[in-house]
């Protein structure tokens, strides 16, 4: 598999995974505007994966869903950051910027890569990520505005803090510690990063509820 | 190649690019449907050569369910005209909402959606959003306040009028 693809496919996962976790929030969100927002946060995050699939699809003479659905759970490159079944507020809006500070590092990288395919599509996806980090960087500035969401979201971050910088490569990194600082305006432990590669018993969970409609029906099957 | 009428029956040799154009003015937005997909700005290229017409089609959000309908309704109008279609997804940055025509805006604006600000140098922010000038498209009023930056579909953000006292749904800039 080229160098091309496993990127390809790390975004991608990435994004369909959190999309997933994200429209977890769909009906239960702690209030109207939230369950909103977390389901057109996961709406744009799959549509993401989705056209990244399509370049992996083309690339590998398959097609978008085979490459979304029908790998073993050992064959995503997904960061465990976005495997992690948090369905709790804190730990939501913790993951939530944490990644889309990351991604965003990512997509200014990837925006002046020399393969002109890949640094239009990062263009169009940070287009919308646009979005997700305002909506983000407003829930923190909530939560730490208040005496009761200040504890959580910092217990929260200090949770999520190795998954994090598990999104990004070494080169990365430091960027992803600067930004989180200084918003936080404070260090953050210093700790090894939970390293892609690596998956959370999560994931196989999730695949599975995800791809049951698919597997339940025969292949080849047009919806 | 000249702009002659294409009648309906014949596999005329002279449909010309605008023929094509005309006839995708005609497809409206699968979602709001008082805009066609020519005021959207999502084709960017129509190119007939021979009996085939090559389209270049950018879309707007990349996970809109709407994409694929205006895809196939683009197809249809080609073989509508008697020309093989060949539409081809653009994947890149070229798409804006800035280019969405100024026809378009106004028929947003009259159908309640307020149309998407002119896009800035540099990406908004929330204050922007929550002290910008948005103007109602009711009673055109800028006392508006931002109630969520995500809406129905991923295109729109919802706010409140606070002059008609009246909600409505204001189009992103991306």
């Amino acid at each position: 598999m080229s160098d091309r693809v496993e990127l390809l496919l790390t975004l991608a996962d990435d994004e369909l995974i959190l999309g997933w976790r994200n429209s977890e929030w769909t009906g239960i969100a702690p209030f109207l505007e939230e369950d909103v927002a977390f389901s057109s946060i996961a709406q744009n995050e799959i549509g993401h994966a989705r056209a990244l699939y399509e370049l992996v699809a083309r690339e590998l003479g398959s097609d978008a869903d085979a490459v979304a659905f029908d790998r073993a759970p050992d064959e995503y490159r997904s960061a465990p950051l976005v495997e992690l079944r948090r369905l709790e507020w804190a730990r939501t809006i913790a993951r939530h910027w944490l990644y889309e500070t990351a991604d965003a590092i990512r997509l200014e990288a990837l925006k002046g890569s020399d393969d002109a395919e890949l640094a239009g599509i990062a263009a169009k996806i940070d287009r919308e990520e646009v979005y997700h980090r305002i909506h983000a960087e407003m829930w923190v500035d909530r939560l730490l505005g208040s005496e009761d969401g200040r504890p959580r979201l910092d217990e929260a971050l200090d949770e999520l803090w190795p998954y994090a910088l598990g999104v990004l490569d070494d080169d990365l990194r430091p960027e992803l510690v600067a930004r989180v600082e200084a918003k936080l305006g404070r260090a953050l432990p210093e700790v090894e990063p939970v390293p892609r590669g690596r998956h959370e018993p999560e994931l196989a969970e999730l695949l599975g509820e995800m791809t049951s409609v698919r597997r339940s029906a025969p292949v080849g099957a047009r919806w | 190649m000249s702009g002659a009428p294409v009648s309906d029956f014949s596999r005329t040799p002279a449909l010309a690019d605008a023929d094509v154009w005309k006839a995708f003015a005609e497809i409206p937005d699968p979602e709001i449907p008082v805009i066609s997909i020519v005021d959207l700005g999502v084709v960017r290229e129509v190119r007939v050569e021979g009996e085939r017409v090559h389209v270049e089609f950018t879309p707007t959000f990349m996970g809109c369910p709407a994409l694929d309908a205006m895809k196939r309704q683009m197809e249809d109008a080609i073989r509508a005209l008697g020309a093989e279609p060949a539409v081809e997804v653009v994947l890149d940055d070229s798409w804006s909402t800035d280019r969405i025509t100024a026809e378009g805006r106004e028929k947003l604006r009259a159908a309640g959606f307020a149309p998407p600000t002119p896009r800035a140098p540099e990406p908004p922010t929330l204050i922007q959003l929550e002290r910008g000038p948005f103007r109602c498209p009711w009673c055109s009023s800028t006392n508006t306040k931002l109630e969520n930056l995500f809406g129905p579909t991923p295109c729109r953000s919802l706010r409140y009028c606070n002059a008609c006292r009246q909600p409505f749904e204001q189009f992103k800039t991306i």
